[in-house]
């Protein structure tokens, strides 16, 4: 028995007495509270115990077990019980944590995120829009990318360090020397090697928890459904006029936002396509153009940085996909000048007429609109 | 005058200019001013007398397609976009 009318107990002891009916009195904060508490009890924060205690104890002689983190302010509030006469109290001096495993009875709500979790993502959640909630969300999301090279380098990077859970990688190629100037996912010892297999190693080196999904195959009319039926979100970063148009058909028949990037030389664009609810990439340009219109990265050449700026604007729309936050650049084309170091934009409309997502689609498919992203 | 603003796979035809200063009152008029200064454009932008399928074009953020085409109306202070569809990316 302490001199302050109270008795103290260890942990075991408490658990013990919890089980014989002594009434609960949880004297932390709120925010200590919400993380996990002692099935039954009732929290009174220290400070208001004098005003409080009153209307959750209404007879003295209760047997109240008090606790806090350690002791050290259910000791406070025990001393402050015993003089307001309540003649039972006994504090609980040890720590709360070992409660669960020692056999008490234990409320928490779900865990959204492992610790190792909470602090490897401790800066993103400390964003108001994201919390615990929009970590959820990306943990849980999955996106494809179309070509693990100059554009899928810089998004697969930072789409793995942030916590995106799955990365589905598309890309028959192998490493060569001439990719390193911008392909930042490889390295010179993975010369030779297949991109896919490259950026796995990479990526589990920054982020072992997320799942790679690897598919060394080139996007074709024939595969291309199979290959994004099972993701949230597409990135586009191929090389390739064929490529853009079966993606985007495909995209608009499942529903799959597609985030298009290209790049030229000094020059990149980025948009987002949303399968009816924004302009597809038929809406812009609706029949293929000429392959002279588009030479692709090893004949007309690029700079290093640019794919990294362009992925990046890319990688960004990813996470206000998932989360379902923000404007996107649906409706919109920006473009990047290196050169001149301007961004601008066009507006881009939704045609009527398109062959993709035009009216006719519209009215032919019974389907309805499903969310993909966003939950 | 406008300014038109050349797309990076067209600037072989302007030897490298990435604007050019056109006079006209509508897109139409500062293209064939545009093709006066710069001939081998005509047959990149367009396509038996039309403008080509394959090239958008925008005064300021706006698609000509949907205010009046050709005889959209321009002033000394609009930017004439071409904008061609581009693909390079991965490889």
């Amino acid at each position: 028995m302490s001199g302050d009318g109270f008795r103290e107990v260890g942990v075991a002891e408490a658990v013990a007495l919890a089980r014989d009916g002594f009434q609960i009195i949880d004297v932390r904060e709120q925010a200590e509270w919400d993380a996990g508490h002692v099935a039954g009890a009732t929290l009174v924060r220290l400070a208001d115990v004098p005003t409080r205690i009153g209307e959750v104890v209404g007879d003295k002689g209760t047997p109240l077990l008090v606790h806090c983190a350690v002791g050290g302010r259910s000791a406070r509030a025990s001393s402050v019980l015993a003089q307001m006469g309540y003649t039972h109290v006994v504090n609980l001096k040890g720590p709360i944590s070992h409660w669960k495993e020692l056999g008490g009875d234990w409320d928490e709500p779900p865990q959204l995120l492992t610790p190792s979790q909470t602090r490897r993502y401790a800066r993103q959640m400390l964003i108001p829009e994201i919390g615990a909630e929009g970590q959820r969300k990306l943990l849980d999301s999955s996106v494809l990318l179309i070509g693990a090279g100059g554009l899928g380098s810089p998004i697969a990077l930072y789409l793995a360090a942030s916590g995106i859970g799955t990365i589905g990688l598309v890309d028959d190629d192998v490493v060569d020397e001439s990719n390193l100037q911008r392909q930042v996912l490889h390295g010179v010892d993975r010369v030779g090697m297949r991109k896919v297999d490259s950026a796995e190693k990479t990526l589990a080196g920054l982020n072992p928890e997320t799942r790679v999904v690897k598919h060394a195959e080139r996007l074709t009319a024939d595969n291309v459904e199979r290959l994004i039926a099972g993701y949230d979100v597409v990135v586009d970063g191929t090389d390739n006029f064929d490529t853009r148009y079966v993606l985007n058909d495909a995209a608009v028949r499942l529903r799959k936002p597609v985030i298009h990037g290209s790049i030229y030389r000094w020059d990149g664009q980025v948009t987002t396509f949303v399968p009816f609810e924004g302009p597809c990439y038929r809406c812009m340009y609706p029949t293929q153009p000429p392959p002279e219109l588009a030479p692709a990265c090893d004949v007309a050449g690029v700079l290093g940085v640019l794919p990294g700026i362009v992925g990046l604007l890319q990688a960004n729309e990813v996470f206000k996909l998932v989360l379902g936050l923000g404007q996107t650049l649906a409706g919109r084309l920006l473009m990047f000048d290196a050169l001149g170091t301007t961004f601008d934009e066009v507006r881009i409309w939704r045609d009527p007429a398109c062959p993709a997502c035009g009216e006719s689609v519209v009215q032919a498919s019974t389907r309805q609109p499903t969310v993909m992203v966003g939950r | 005058m406008s300014t038109v603003r050349i797309p990076p796979v067209l600037r072989e035809e302007t030897g490298g200019n990435r604007t050019v200063e056109v006079h006209g009152a509508t897109v139409a008029e500062a293209l064939e001013d545009l093709f006066a200064r710069h001939p081998e454009l005509r047959q990149r932008v367009t396509q038996d007398g039309e403008l080509s399928p394959f090239i958008n074009v925008y005064v300021n953020d706006r698609d000509v397609r949907y205010r009046d085409g050709l005889a959209t109306e321009i002033g000394p202070d609009d930017t004439v976009i071409l904008l061609p569809a581009m693909a390079g990316g991965a490889r």
